[in-house]
């Protein structure tokens, strides 16, 4: 019974990541634990010396230092000079919160999400450690378009927004109505459409009952969705319709790197490669 | 009809499927049978598959039933399909498990708890669809709110939002007492 006590305790004080910090946060967790001071009532200029000497050791070894850093140093200094000014007899009567109350609490709160993050990559992920079936129907495969499909230039999406422009404007009359839809919401309605049903046609977006307002907010959540690469807008033949599909999944692994926070293993820098 | 041939009809049906199957669906497809009839042999089902020791379980998840493969055989699979699967970096996780707690919740807001930038792994995340827009925030610039979507629930296994592994809630600022849940020793059981 209490060897198993004790192993968990171990467990919890060695789980440290060594110098590949996720941010300012993450590198004054692992300060914390390292100097094994009390989160509740940290020392605040030891640990201020040390994340500036962390700081040092990063442009020592020509990284860039991720402005979040740069923010956070200047936090602790500030609470460090905070403390260090004596309590004026008003302040003493309001009772000034101490200096550090803010960072412990986003220092703990993140510590929360973090251990969160850890529960949830033990769970039994799909594709991971559970399978499921997947099979391609062949009634889906033939309604797939067979040809190689052609990206869309913008001219021809603008082009085929004009057709429908054409079609309704005729007999739409002037119609007051309450404050429409906004972009972002039209790009959610968009995209839920494209999750249910995979391939949209242009067309199909745009029905007959729609004021012109919505048309317009329509086609630019279109090109909003483009833009942030979301979606992926094709044509099986010109002059044929457009389709709308969500963007391919990335590649695996994508989820890797691309953080600006993770500051320290970055071998592939520009610098690196030009001097080599 | 007997409960025994409605378990084995849907048992085919989950068979079948390359997706969660819910109750709803089931209940439009086998619409000759009761609801709860459905519900009850979905039930003795799960029951089964997870008493027997087979090589499948029938899992709930995204509110909807699914065979899955038991966990403990990943490794043979994996041999079999020579995929590694999904694999995360620790900042797609912190993001992912702030915006599964915190939902409905914006960019500026995760920023805020990761202490770093999020947008490329937020983008990343939304293109995996693990992520999606919810809508957008009443406040000035209109930011974008982002919550989880049903295939973050399907690929963590989970049946829904309130599944998710609990956390402590946030300590006020007075230190805890760091032998609170420890038990007392149980002194008198042993002199006994």
């Amino acid at each position: 019974m209490q060897s198993n006590l004790f192993s968990e305790a171990l467990d919890q004080s060695y789980r440290v990541q060594i110098e590949e910090f996720e941010g300012p946060l993450d590198l004054l967790l692992h300060l914390i634990k390292k100097n094994e001071v009390d989160i509740y009532n940290i020392p605040i200029a030891a640990i201020t010396r040390q994340y500036l000497e962390y700081m040092e050791l990063l442009k020592e070894l020509n990284l860039d230092i991720a402005g979040e850093f740069l923010v956070m140093a200047a936090t602790l200094l500030q609470i460090k000079s905070r403390m260090l000014l004596p309590i004026t007899p008003e302040e003493e009567e309001a009772e000034v919160e101490d200096p550090r109350a803010e960072l412990v609490r986003r220092l703990l709160e993140y510590q929360r999400y973090r251990d969160a993050s850890q529960l949830l990559s033990c769970r039994n992920l799909l594709g991971r450690d559970v399978f499921a079936r997947k099979f391609d129907s062949p009634e889906l495969a033939e309604l797939e378009p067979k040809e190689e499909p052609a990206d869309v230039e913008l001219f021809e999406l603008i082009e085929a927004f004009q057709r429908v422009l054409a079609r309704v404007s005729i007999d739409t009359f002037h119609d007051v109505v309450a404050d429409g839809i906004s972009i972002a919401d039209r790009i959610g309605e968009v995209l839920s459409v494209l999750h249910a049903e995979k391939t949209v046609c242009f067309d199909s977006l745009f029905s007959d009952g729609m004021t012109r307002d919505l048309l317009v907010v329509t086609f630019l959540s279109i090109l909003e969705l483009c833009k942030l690469k979301l979606i992926k807008v094709t044509q099986v033949e010109s002059l044929g319709s457009i389709w709308l599909t969500l963007a391919a999944q990335p590649e695996e692994g994508e989820l890797q790197g691309g953080e600006t926070g993770n500051v320290v293993h970055d071998p592939a820098g520009p610098e690196e490669d030009s001097g080599a | 009809m007997s409960g025994k041939s409605l378990k084995s009809i849907i048992e085919s049906l989950l068979f079948v499927h390359d997706q969660p199957l819910s109750l709803d669906r089931l209940a439009l497809i086998l619409e000759e049978f009761e609801r709860a009839d459905l519900r009850a042999a979905l039930d003795e089902l799960v029951e089964e598959y997870a008493a027997s020791e087979r090589g499948i379980v029938l899992s709930y998840v995204a509110g909807a039933y699914q065979f899955r493969s038991r966990p403990e055989h990943a490794d043979y699979i994996r041999r079999l399909t020579k995929s590694k699967g999904v694999k995360f970096s620790q900042s797609a996780l912190e993001t992912l498990a702030i915006i599964a707690y915190r939902q409905p919740v914006t960019r500026a807001e995760v920023e805020y708890l990761r202490g770093v930038d999020s947008g490329g792994v937020m983008k990343s995340l939304l293109e995996k669809k693990l992520l999606r827009i919810m809508g957008k925030k009443d406040v000035p610039g209109k930011p974008l709110i982002y919550g989880t979507s049903r295939e973050f629930l399907e690929l963590f296994g989970l049946k829904d939002l309130n599944a998710l592994p609990t956390l402590k809630d946030i300590q006020e600022l007075a230190p805890p007492d760091p032998f609170a849940d420890q038990p007392a020793l149980p002194l008198e059981a042993v002199e006994a």
